[in-house]
């Protein structure tokens, strides 16, 4: 066991450069500040870049050059950042332009409150975009997972060339806390793939129509095109409506039917239980004993903490939902993910408990919502 | 060199507009200067100036409404040696202002082509950041409440090194457009023309009329001297390369035995400036040493030289679920704004808790045992009462044990600095039980 003391933002900004990461700029702005100043001293003695942007429109603007031009790229800020992203945003999804975003969310609405957590964004991260295609968002509940789960971030990112977002919460973000460095188990980092060198090179053209575009790099050999218009395989700007059906569903479907092989989950399904506990982000945490404290009071209850938020780990919802016959959600929200969980387990009893107060949710909390309902 | 005009995309600019003329020059500097298209990166945005990089076999990036400049900047950092080339309308200059001063005031070797035709063509001649106010536009009276910006004495103003203004119409224009693509540096070209699609529909403006407009004006025509510096991504690169490389984080393996196989909640209650977060990080570490878990959790204003100040340590040997308190087995009062923040807390104690109380620092009645110490007293300095705190608990045999807390210094602190810590902690005594 080697123990390191660490918090949640370093584990980003360390998982980030063990992932290749070599280009960040950020906006200050609090709880996600620290991963501007851990980037800012890792990045250059490696030859990489950290910039402070003039605002976090500049901040994510930067990234996005920089990732096409061939680099892997990050940006952190909290949810206010998130809403000045938001039309970037929109452009690295419809341009297919690999980057992760950092969404260290603080109490909302509007700039809240600037030290107090929420899980208030989950929603948003999502649909914030103009266009309504799907994102990846990953959710950690620990400084482990802070590691882990941004190294995952890069590896979709590069694999499905989309944003990809690690939504932490500045409880996880700004506390301290130990983790055994032997332990760590980040998967092995993965690089965007250049396209078939034996036919013409077309930026926007994926094999077959289907999937992910092979990457060449802006300031390459070959000119390469970008473009945030609606485009074609040729990144030229298109009015033809089969062309424009044939783009979004591509684009749309390289995401969507990756939903299993994106979804990271921990079930630990209890025996007799009549109640599953579906959560993410900090609140697993609080719920992981309160499911202890509930099988001591002989109720037990069976539990899903999801890693990945979007796209939504259907297929593992349904699976751990059957045979209980009540799931309660429990976020750090007035009443987010819960919807989703609904949508996709019509006919079954789904309950809620939430609070976004700048506490966190106790697990006596949450015993009592098992319990009373 | 070729042309690098797109043959099979032609300009398709209103008949009449100055931005094909543009195109046109751009392209003949670009042969004069002998670049490949593979070597020159067009950035554009939107309106008709965003229309340039497709008529150029070159690298081509075109984004959002005035935020040219920041993919430019991405492209620049990373790949120093592509030529990269920024065209963006007057509109561009207003909706992305803040992008232009950080350009001009960072010195990244980008040109920057303003198509500065004074209106927005594209979505009906409403009025820009740089409209004349006597002008007839699609914005009714509005235009006439404002004075146009002066994008070059804004740009000298904000420290551009490079800074030109001139028609689009001069016959020069080709070589304005190299000299400023050559300049190592930001340079800045602000070239004025008509746009027959809108503005000059409703407004008489002639070739000559520019010219006359222009010299009206201070006139910039390259290099502005007292902004000459060096290149903002080769002194990146030159101080980058002078950073020290963060090291691995520190791996601390367990020493010793931990005081007790339960979990320890210890919440440290004070003012800023009193090293509380500090205090709290290395009682953490000594846990560490004594193979358990910690997490840390601070509270403090945002003003850090004033207000309360308090650090929620847990010390366990199983995973730590909860990072928040609920109750505490040890509290340390410090100081009184921190009690003051927590003061419900005090009333939840049983006889089991353990109360730290300085000496001075008043603390709500409640069951548990209380120690008192006088840190004043003794000679330490309000800076130090958190690391002393941590010399009594040790010295108590609470929660941590000297070793523990000799190691988590070591750790930490080096020099001068460590010293001075394990004198503190060694020096405190420990105080009396109330």
């Amino acid at each position: 066991m080697a123990l390191a003391l660490m918090e949640g933002n370093e584990a980003i900004a360390r998982g980030a450069v063990a992932a290749g990461c070599r280009f960040f700029a950020g906006y200050p702005i609090t709880p996600a500040t620290t991963i501007l100043n851990h980037m800012l001293a890792m990045l250059p003695p490696l030859g990489g870049v950290c910039i402070q942007g003039e605002d976090e429109i500049a901040s994510i603007g930067f990234c996005l050059g920089a990732s096409m031009a061939g680099v892997k790229a990050m940006t952190a800020t909290s949810g206010p950042g998130i809403s000045l992203y938001s039309e970037q945003i929109s452009f690295a999804i419809g341009s297919e332009i690999p980057i992760v975003i950092v969404d260290i969310q603080r109490l909302g609405p509007s700039t809240g409150s600037a030290t107090r957590g929420a899980d208030g964004d989950v929603q948003f991260l999502q649909w914030g975009n103009s266009g309504g295609l799907p994102v990846i968002v990953l959710a950690p509940t620990d400084v482990t997972d802070c590691y882990t789960l941004t190294v995952h971030a890069f590896n979709l990112a590069e694999r499905y060339r989309c944003p990809v977002f690690v939504a932490s919460n500045k409880e996880i973000a700004m506390t301290r806390e130990s983790l055994d460095l032997e332990r760590l188990t980040p998967p092995a980092p993965v690089d965007r793939v250049a396209p078939p060198p034996d036919q013409p090179f077309l930026p926007f053209q994926a094999s077959d129509g289907e999937g992910v575009p092979g990457f060449l790099p802006i300031g390459g050999r070959i000119p390469v095109r970008q473009t945030s218009s609606t485009h074609g395989p040729d990144g030229f700007i298109t009015t033809d409506p089969s062309e424009i059906t044939r783009a979004l569903t591509r684009m749309q479907s390289k995401i969507n039917s990756a939903a299993d092989q994106v979804a990271m989950v921990d079930h630990h399904p209890a025996e007799d239980a009549e109640t599953l506990i579906v959560t993410y982000g900090v609140s697993s945490r609080a719920a992981g004993a309160a499911v202890r404290e509930l099988q001591r009071r002989g109720k037990p209850t069976s539990l899903l903490v999801l890693k990945t938020l979007w796209p939504v780990p259907a297929a593992a919802i349904r699976r751990a939902a059957g045979g209980v016959q009540r799931i309660l959600a429990v976020e750090m929200n007035l009443g987010q993910y819960v919807r989703e969980i609904e949508r996709i387990l019509p006919g079954q009893a789904v309950g809620f408990c939430g609070q976004m107060d700048g506490r966190l949710i106790a697990p006596e909390t949450i015993v009592e919502a098992v319990i009373h309902g | 060199m070729d042309s690098l005009l797109n043959a099979a995309r032609p300009p398709v600019f209103c008949p009449g507009c100055s931005h094909e003329r543009i195109t046109h020059t751009l392209d003949k500097a670009f042969q004069t200067m002998g670049l490949g298209g593979e070597r020159i990166a067009m950035v554009s945005d939107i309106g008709c100036s965003g229309l340039f990089d497709t008529f150029f076999n070159t690298h081509a990036f075109h984004g959002l409404h005035g935020r040219a400049l920041t993919y430019a900047a991405g492209l620049k950092l990373v790949r120093p040696e592509l030529t990269v080339v920024v065209t963006m309308g007057d509109g561009g200059q207003g909706i992305g202002g803040a992008h232009l001063l950080a350009a001009c005031r960072r010195n990244l070797d980008l040109t920057l082509l303003v198509l500065n035709n004074f209106n927005f063509g594209m979505t009906g001649g409403q009025y820009s950041a740089t409209t004349p106010p006597d002008a007839e536009v699609g914005s009714g009276f509005l235009n006439r409440l404002e004075q146009p910006l002066d994008i070059c004495g804004v740009a000298r103003a904000a420290g551009a090194p490079y800074v030109v203004r001139c028609s689009a119409y001069r016959s020069d224009i080709a070589e304005v457009i190299r000299k400023a693509v050559e300049f190592k540096g930001f340079s800045v070209v602000d070239i004025w023309g008509i746009c027959p699609g809108r503005f000059s529909k409703r407004n008489r403006l002639t070739t000559k009329g520019i010219e006359e407009m222009l010299s009206r004006l201070t006139p910039f025509e390259g290099q502005v001297p007292e902004n000459q510096r060096r290149e903002f991504g080769e002194h990146y690169r030159e101080l980058a390369a002078a950073q020290k490389t963060v090291p691995p984080p520190q791996a601390i393996t367990s020493a010793f035995a931990p005081v007790s196989c339960d979990r320890q909640e210890v919440i440290m209650l004070g003012s800023a400036g009193q090293r509380i977060i500090t205090a709290g990080e290395i009682l953490c570490l000594a846990g560490l040493h004594a193979g358990l878990n910690a997490t840390q959790k601070n509270d403090y204003d945002i003003t850090v030289l004033r207000g309360p100040s308090i650090s929620e340590m847990i010390l366990s040997p199983q995973a730590i679920d909860c990072t928040s308190i609920q109750r505490p087995s040890v509290v340390v009062a410090l100081g009184p704004e921190g009690v003051a923040r927590r003061r419900k807390m005090f009333a939840a104690l049983d006889d089991t808790g353990t109360v730290i109380q300085a000496v001075g620092v008043d603390v709500p009645a409640g069951r548990a045992r209380t120690h008192r110490v006088d840190f004043k007293g003794q000679g330490f300095k309000g800076t130090d009462w958190a690391l002393a705190s941590l010399g009594v608990l040790s010295k108590l045999g609470v929660v941590i044990r000297p070793e523990m807390l000799e190691a988590a210094l070591t750790a930490r602190l080096k020099g001068d600095a460590l010293a001075g810590a394990l004198e503190v902690v060694c020096r405190v005594a420990p105080g009396e039980w109330l």
